[in-house]
C-alpha cells in the first residue's frame, strides 16, 4: 500500500486529538500527580461533616494543602471518617487542629488546619484529634434562637411563641 | 442431458412474494458451454442468474453447480463457490468510490495475495481486452454508460473464472464494442473453458457465437436449441423474438388484471 | 366509528412493534459487525481512509461550533455568576459544563448530522446501485469491507473529536471572560483547575463520547444497511439515521450521567 495525503491528514487529526485530551488533562484538570510519593494520608473524626464532599480542599491558612479522598460513617460510634490526602511538602504538628469550615456565607465546605506547638509532626496514616465539626445552618438558627429565648428571662411573648 | 453437466437447474420455482416469477424450469449446461438466455423483458433472466450466483434462493427444485446445490448452501460455502464465479451485472455496479483501476484490481485485492506490482500488470491487461487502456485514473462517474459496462466487465473476468454469468452484455455498446466484446466473450470461454451464461437481447450476434440458446417466457422455458436450430426453428415463439415482431405468442405487455380501457373507466370489468 | 377511534393506538402499537423489529435487527447487525471487525484491523488501512472522511472533514464544524458554544457559555455564565458576586468562578463552569455534558453531547450531535448522515447515504447509494450485491458476489463480505471500517471509523473519531470540541470551547470561554470582559487570567485557569478533576470530569467526559460514537455509528451504518434501495428510501434513511441519533444521544447521556456522577 503506498502512502497518500489522507494518511497525512488523518495523522494530524489524531495528533490533534491526542494534543487536546494532553491540554484537557494538564491545563484543565491539574493532573496533579497523585502517586504516593508526593503524598501522605491522614485521617480525622468529625461529629458532623455538614455537606463536606469528596474531594473538598484541605487547607492552611487559606493555602491548598490536599483533599478530601475518603469520607465514611463509622458505624460502632456513629461518627464521621474522613481521609485526607495531603502534598508531602506540608507537614504538621501532632496536635494539629481540623475543622470544617465554607467557603463564603453559602460557598463549598473545605477542611481548614490550623498548626499547633508540637514539636513532632504527623506522619502518613496518623490521626488528628482535635476536630470541630460543621457548621450547619439550621443548627446554628436553632441555637441563635434558644439564646435569644433564654436572655430576656422575664418572657417576652412574642419570643415564647416562636419556640 | 449431457454427463458432465457443470451447472444443472431441476424443476426450479421461485417467486418474489406470491407473484410467480420462475415456474418449473429446468435446464443443464456442460461444461466449457458458452449459452445464451433470451427472453422478453421481465421474463425472468436476471432472477435466473441470481438464483445460479445465491443471491436468492430457489423456493422448489435445486440450482446445482457442479453438483452442489446452491440453494442448500451455508455462507462459507458460498463464498467458496462465489470465488470462482464472475458476474457482470445489468447495470455495471462499479463501485463508484473507486478509480476505474481500483475497481478492476479489487477482486485481485480482496482474494489474492497478489504482489501490488503483479496486480498493476494484470490490470492493464484486463483492461485492453475490453479496449479502454488510459482510462484507469477516471472515477467511474466521469464514464459513458458503455464504458461503465466494459469496465465493469475487466473487473468481472479479473480473476479467470471458472463460471461466468453476464447479464445483458451487449446493451449500450456501439457495433464496433458490440463485436470486440462478443469476440472477447467467445475467446474467454473458449481459451479458459469458462462455462458461460449470457442473458441477451441481441439475437444476431449471440447467435454467432453462442453453443446453445435457452428462451424465457412467462417464467418457464419455452423453446431451445443450437443457433443452426434457431434460426430455421418453425416455433412461433423463436419466429417472432427472432424477427422481432411487436405481436405474437410473446406478450409485450406486463400481465394487468384489468384492460387498458377498463382502467380507464370506458368499459365495464368483466 | 369504533375504527376511527382505535386506528391511531394501532398505528402506534405497529410503529411500536416495528421499533422493536429494528433493534433486534440493528444488535444483530452489530454483532455481525463485530464479528467481521478483522479485515478492518488488520488492513488499517481501509479504516484510516473512513476516519478521513468521518472525522477530519468534520474538524471545521466542531471546531468553530466549539468555538461559539464556548464564547456563549462565557458570557451566559459570567451574567449569572456576576449577581452572586462569584465571576472568578467562570472558568471551572466553562470547562465543567463542556467537559462532562456540552462538549461529548454537542459533538456527538453535530457528528451525527455530519458524518453519520453521509454514512447512511453512501451505504443506501451503494445498496441501490447494486454495489453491496456485486461485492458479496465476488465473495467479499460487504459488512466486513464497507460497514465494518466505518464503524470503527465513527467509534475512534468521536472521542477525538469531543476533546477538540471541549478545547476550543474552554478557548472560546477564556476569550469572553479573560480578553473581553477583562477577568484575571490567573484566577480563571486556577479555578477551573482547582474543580476539575481529571478521572470524573475529563475522563468521564471522553468515555461518554466513545458511547456516542458507537451508538451514532452504528445506527448511520445500520440504517445505510437497512435503507430501501431507492432515492427516497436512502433519503428517509438519511432523516432517520439524525432523528434517531438524535434520540439515541440524548437517552443515552442521561443513562451514562446516571451511572457516572
Ligand atoms: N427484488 C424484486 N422484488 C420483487 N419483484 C422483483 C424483484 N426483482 C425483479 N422482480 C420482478 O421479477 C420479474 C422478473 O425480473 P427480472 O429482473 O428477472 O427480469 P429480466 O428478464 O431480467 O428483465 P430485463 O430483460 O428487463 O432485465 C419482473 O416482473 C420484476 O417485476
Ligand atoms: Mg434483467
Amino acid at each position: 500500500m503506498k502512502r497518500s495525503t489522507i494518511d497525512l491528514w488523518v495523522g494530524l487529526f489524531v495528533a490533534i486529538g491526542i494534543a487536546a485530551v494532553t491540554f484537557l488533562s494538564l491545563k484543565v484538570a491539574n493532573l496533579t500527580p497523585q502517586s504516593d510519593t508526593n503524598t501522605y494520608t491522614l485521617t480525622a473524626e468529625f461529629d458532623n461533616i455538614g455537606g463536606l464532599k469528596v474531594k473538598a480542599p484541605v487547607k492552611s491558612s487559606g493555602v491548598l494543602v490536599g483533599r478530601v479522598s475518603n469520607i465514611a460513617l463509622d458505624t460502632k460510634r456513629y461518627v464521621a471518617n474522613v481521609t485526607l490526602v495531603l502534598d508531602s511538602k506540608y507537614q504538621f504538628s501532632r496536635d494539629t487542629s481540623a475543622e470544617i469550615l465554607t467557603a463564603g456565607l453559602l460557598g463549598e465546605q473545605y477542611i481548614g488546619l490550623t498548626q499547633g506547638g508540637d514539636m513532632e509532626n504527623l506522619k502518613a496514616g496518623d490521626h488528628i484529634t482535635i476536630t470541630s465539626s460543621a457548621m450547619v445552618l439550621e443548627q446554628l438558627i436553632g441555637k441563635f434562637m434558644t439564646s435569644f429565648a433564654d436572655k430576656p428571662a422575664t418572657g417576652s411573648n412574642a419570643a415564647s411563641a416562636s419556640q | 442431458m449431457p454427463s458432465d453437466s457443470f451447472i444443472t437447474l431441476r424443476n426450479v420455482g421461485f417467486a418474489y412474494g406470491d407473484r410467480p416469477i420462475l415456474q418449473d424450469v429446468s435446464l443443464s449446461i456442460p461444461r466449457g458451454k458458452l449459452i445464451a438466455i433470451m427472453g422478453g423483458s421481465g421474463s425472468g433472466k436476471t432472477t435466473l442468474l441470481r438464483l445460479i450466483s445465491g443471491q436468492i434462493r430457489a423456493q422448489h427444485g435445486e440450482v446445482l453447480v457442479a453438483g452442489q446445490d446452491v440453494g442448500r448452501m451455508n455462507n462459507a460455502e458460498l463464498y467458496q463457490h462465489r470465488r470462482r464465479m464472475g458476474m457482470l451485472f445489468q447495470f455495471g455496479a462499479l463501485f463508484t468510490d473507486l478509480s476505474v483501476f481500483d475497481n478492476v484490481a479489487f477482486p485481485l485485492r480482496e482474494l489474492t495475495k497478489l504482489p501490488e506490482s503483479v496486480i498493476h500488470d494484470l490490470v492493464l491487461l484486463k483492461l485492453a481486452a475490453v479496449g479502454l487502456r488510459g482510462t484507469e485514473k477516471l472515477m467511474p462517474a466521469e464514464l459513458s454508460g458503455g464504458m461503465a459496462r466494459r469496465i465493469a466487465l475487466a473487473r468481472a473476468i479479473a480473476l479467470d473464472p471458472q463460471l461466468m454469468l453476464y447479464d445483458e452484455p451487449f446493451t449500450g455498446l456501439d457495433p464496433i464494442s458490440l463485436g470486440t466484446i462478443a469476440l472477447l466473450i467467445k475467446k474467454l470461454n473458449d481459451a479458459l473453458g469458462t462455462t458461460s451464461i449470457m442473458v441477451t437481447h441481441d439475437v444476431h450476434k449471440s447467435l454467432d457465437i453462442v453453443d446453445y440458446v435457452y428462451f424465457v417466457a412467462n417464467g418457464r422455458i419455452v423453446a431451445e436449441g443450437t443457433p443452426e436450430q434457431v434460426r430455421h426453428a418453425d416455433s412461433p415463439w423463436l419466429a417472432q423474438f427472432v424477427a422481432g415482431e411487436p405481436d405474437g405468442p410473446v406478450h409485450f405487455a406486463y400481465p394487468a388484471d384489468e384492460s387498458l380501457a377498463q382502467a380507464f373507466g370506458l368499459q365495464e370489468k368483466a | 366509528m369504533m375504527e376511527k377511534l382505535l386506528s391511531p393506538f394501532r398505528h402506534l402499537g405497529a410503529l411500536t412493534i416495528n421499533a422493536i423489529w429494528r433493534l433486534g435487527f440493528a444488535s444483530r447487525f452489530l454483532l455481525a459487525i463485530l464479528l467481521n471487525s478483522g479485515q478492518s484491523l488488520l488492513r488499517f488501512q481501509l479504516t484510516i481512509r473512513e476516519v478521513y472522511f468521518a472525522g477530519v472533514l468534520s474538524l471545521i464544524i466542531i471546531v468553530v461550533s466549539g468555538l461559539f458554544v464556548g464564547m456563549v457559555l462565557g458570557l451566559q455564565g459570567y451574567n449569572t455568576l456576576a449577581r452572586f458576586g462569584s465571576s472568578d468562578a467562570l472558568g471551572a463552569l466553562v470547562a465543567l459544563s463542556l467537559l462532562r455534558e456540552l462538549g461529548p453531547v454537542l459533538a456527538a450531535l453535530l457528528f451525527a448530522s455530519r458524518s453519520g448522515s453521509a454514512m447512511t447515504a453512501e451505504i443506501g447509494l451503494m445498496k441501490a446501485t447494486e454495489q453491496l450485491e456485486a461485492m458479496s458476489v465476488m465473495a467479499v463480505n460487504p459488512i466486513a469491507r464497507v460497514v465494518a471500517p466505518r464503524f470503527w471509523a465513527g467509534v475512534i473519531s468521536m472521542p477525538i473529536l469531543a476533546a477538540i470540541f471541549n478545547v476550543m470551547g474552554i478557548f472560546g470561554g477564556y476569550l469572553v471572560g479573560v480578553v473581553m470582559i477583562g477577568l484575571d487570567e490567573g484566577t480563571f485557569w486556577s479555578q477551573m483547575q482547582n474543580n476539575v478533576d481529571l478521572h470524573y470530569d475529563v475522563i468521564n467526559g471522553l468515555t461518554k463520547s466513545l458511547f456516542f460514537g458507537m451508538a451514532v455509528t452504528l445506527i448511520a451504518v445500520f440504517e445505510g444497511y437497512d435503507a430501501v434501495p431507492t432515492a427516497s428510501g436512502v433519503s428517509s434513511a438519511t432523516t432517520r439515521t439524525v432523528v434517531t441519533s438524535a434520540l439515541v444521544i440524548l437517552a443515552l447521556d442521561f443513562v451514562l450521567t446516571a451511572f457516572m456522577f
